[in-house]
């Protein structure tokens, strides 16, 4: 079971609530953490995971074989991210626009084309042990300067065992990096606050999810801040409403020193380990919808 | 003409309230909001809406059923597994490079150019203000970013406007890139969490990967006065202008209920440091 934890707006509490259900994870089996929010991974601040060596994550870039090369030009035109200039005498490759689809070296007729692997960053895989908790970490870190963050995402999932539990921390927004961190997931929570700015990105969230198909509960965080929007648009979409969070200053305090809560406060940790019963009974009861549907449609 | 772009690595450090509320104190102004999947600056800045346009910017590949030979060349050539074992396309994955459309030997693949989203013109009580919204699931956030940003310029040259302010996404990839390069300076709004110190000191090497000379600020500066002494020392070492810090109070949401910036809603001591950052950032590039 993969377990998303998204936003669509930033800072709402994605990393608090992910950290402290990881931790207050008290099955028998270890539980899988997955950080992909590789351009500010924040995860391992909490979790303090022991890190084996980085692994380079790349993606394949052209390279030309100038010797074969004849200046034709198809790699230009098929290159729809500009990632290749084809002057007079001269290929110029731009490989940080590079996707890596691999078309100009396919459809060179020359093939005077190679790929050649181009590390956008590292993936770090570690463990966390305490006397409440059993950990596989797993993050990706971004290298500051590169673009594009879905294939490193996208390689950081790839170590998913997903008989077992996971949990995915993923980035703010709505746009291809939080698609690619959430898909596949079979559950997804959205924190959020109930302010017009958590509103306005929670809907655009909600829409993610629904072209996703995934299912979704609400977490409202800093829940005495604000007003009822989120309230009552849950209500109106029919999504759970799974916890609220008041705003409470050791809470903050504890986040800004990259303490979980959980490990510091019994109630916390109940509080944690009851939205588990409740993300595994939404989980149960979208199954039991999903096999009717089935059912119906056979 | 200058133009600060506000970015913050970590999201919900507070770029957009203080934006807004730089926007209210500004003369001769235009701004653009670049956090274009998840925009908020129109929700405090009363836009009046005055121009809407498509954005259309990459193409999707469509399998045509019946003209498909069922060849799997097309399975096998897409890095981005988005060809089904049914020779179905999954729009979500597929990352628009057209390679299937190219390769396939029936011609059974189209590659149209699809609407990812729309861009506005709006006019605001302090200048106009260019804003966007990426549609759900879509990419090329970074193309909408550099259109808008191209908008506001054509619009600050025609009007004679000194002074570009954009409000960015958060993180350090794409959309970020996007809305930095090129700018006179970068405004990273930050907090005194370890998290706000990692995602800053990551956003800090993005700004020195693009020279963009960087100012910092420090919101909710007395969650944690530690981590806030952190902040100074390493911007100090680095020769990064601590340009103000705010304390939390709880009137940034109170405003943001409002609708207004929160230097128009409150006198209080927030609007007072929000203030001086202003009038920093103005001697400070």
């Amino acid at each position: 079971m993969i377990i998303a934890v998204a936003s669509g707006k930033g800072g709402t509490g994605k990393t608090t609530v992910s950290v402290n259900l990881a931790l207050a994870f008290n099955q028998k089996e270890k539980l899988q953490f997955i950080d992909c929010d590789v351009e500010e991974p924040n995860a391992h601040i909490f979790v303090k995971p022991v890190f084996d060596s980085p692994e380079t994550v790349s993606i394949p870039v052209p390279e030309i074989n100038e010797g074969k090369c004849t200046y034709c030009g198809r790699c230009k035109e098929i290159c729809v991210y500009n990632a290749l200039a084809v002057l007079k005498e001269n290929v110029l490759v731009f490989p940080e626009l590079c996707h890596g689809c691999g078309g100009c070296a396919y459809f060179c007729p020359q093939e005077a084309i190679a790929e050649v692997p181009r590390g956008i960053g590292v993936m770090e895989k570690g463990t966390a042990k305490g006397s409440a908790f059993d950990i596989d970490f797993l993050h990706g870190r971004l290298t500051p300067g590169e673009a594009m963050s879905p294939p490193l995402i996208n390689a950081v999932k790839n170590e998913i065992d997903s008989r077992k539990v996971a949990i995915i921390d993923a980035p703010p927004g709505t746009s291809c990096p939080v698609v690619a961190a959430v898909k596949e997931s079979d559950f997804c929570l959205l924190v959020t606050e109930p302010t017009p700015f958590g509103l306005n990105d929670l809907d655009l969230a909600v829409q993610m999810l629904k072209k996703l198909d995934i299912p979704a509960g609400v977490i409202i965080n800093r829940s005495d801040i604000g007003t009822n929007c989120v309230e009552d648009y849950c209500k109106q979409e029919g999504i759970p409403v799974l916890m609220h969070i008041p705003w409470d200053r050791e809470l903050a305090e504890l986040y800004a020193k990259g303490e979980a809560v959980v490990l510091h406060s019994a109630k916390w940790r109940d509080l944690f380990e009851k939205i588990w019963m409740r993300i595994f009974e939404v989980f149960d009861s979208e199954q039991l919808k999903t096999e009717k549907k089935e059912v119906d449609a056979g | 003409m200058k133009e600060i772009t506000v970015i913050s690595g970590k999201g919900g450090t507070g770029k957009t309230s203080f934006t807004g509320s730089f926007a209210a104190l500004s003369a001769n102004a235009v701004f653009t909001d670049c956090d274009v999947d998840a925009a908020n600056l129109s929700l405090i800045m009363r836009p009046v809406l005055q121009e809407t346009h498509e954005f259309k910017a990459s193409r999707t590949a469509f399998i045509q059923e019946d003209e498909c030979i069922r060849c799997g060349l097309c399975r096998k050539l897409c890095r981005f597994g988005a060809i089904s074992d049914a020779f179905r396309i999954d729009p979500l994955s597929c990352e628009g490079c057209g390679v299937c459309y190219h390769a396939c030997p029936a011609e059974a693949i189209t590659f149209e150019e699809t609407v990812s989203g729309q861009w506005f013109i709006s006019n605001t009580p302090y200048g106009p203000l260019v804003h966007a919204r990426l549609g759900i699931a879509e990419e090329n956030s970074g193309k909408l970013v550099t259109l808008v940003r191209n908008r506001v310029k054509e619009i600050a040259r025609d009007e004679n406007r000194s002074f570009i302010l954009t409000d960015g996404p958060p993180g350090i990839g794409c959309p970020v890139i996007a809305s930095l390069a090129g700018a006179s300076a970068a405004l990273v709004v930050t907090e005194p969490t370890l998290s706000g110190v990692h995602d800053m000191e990551r956003v800090l090497d993005v700004c020195r990967y693009f020279k963009v000379s960087a100012l910092v600020c420090i919101n909710r500066c007395d969650l944690d006065e530690e981590n806030t002494r952190k902040i100074e020392k390493y911007c100090q070492n680095r020769s990064v202008p601590v340009v103000g810090k705010v304390p939390f109070d709880k009137v940034v949401t109170e405003a943001m209920v409002e609708g207004l910036p929160v230097v128009e809603y409150s006198d209080g001591t927030v609007s007072r440091k929000i203030k001086e950052i202003w009038a920093e950032i103005l001697k400070n590039t």
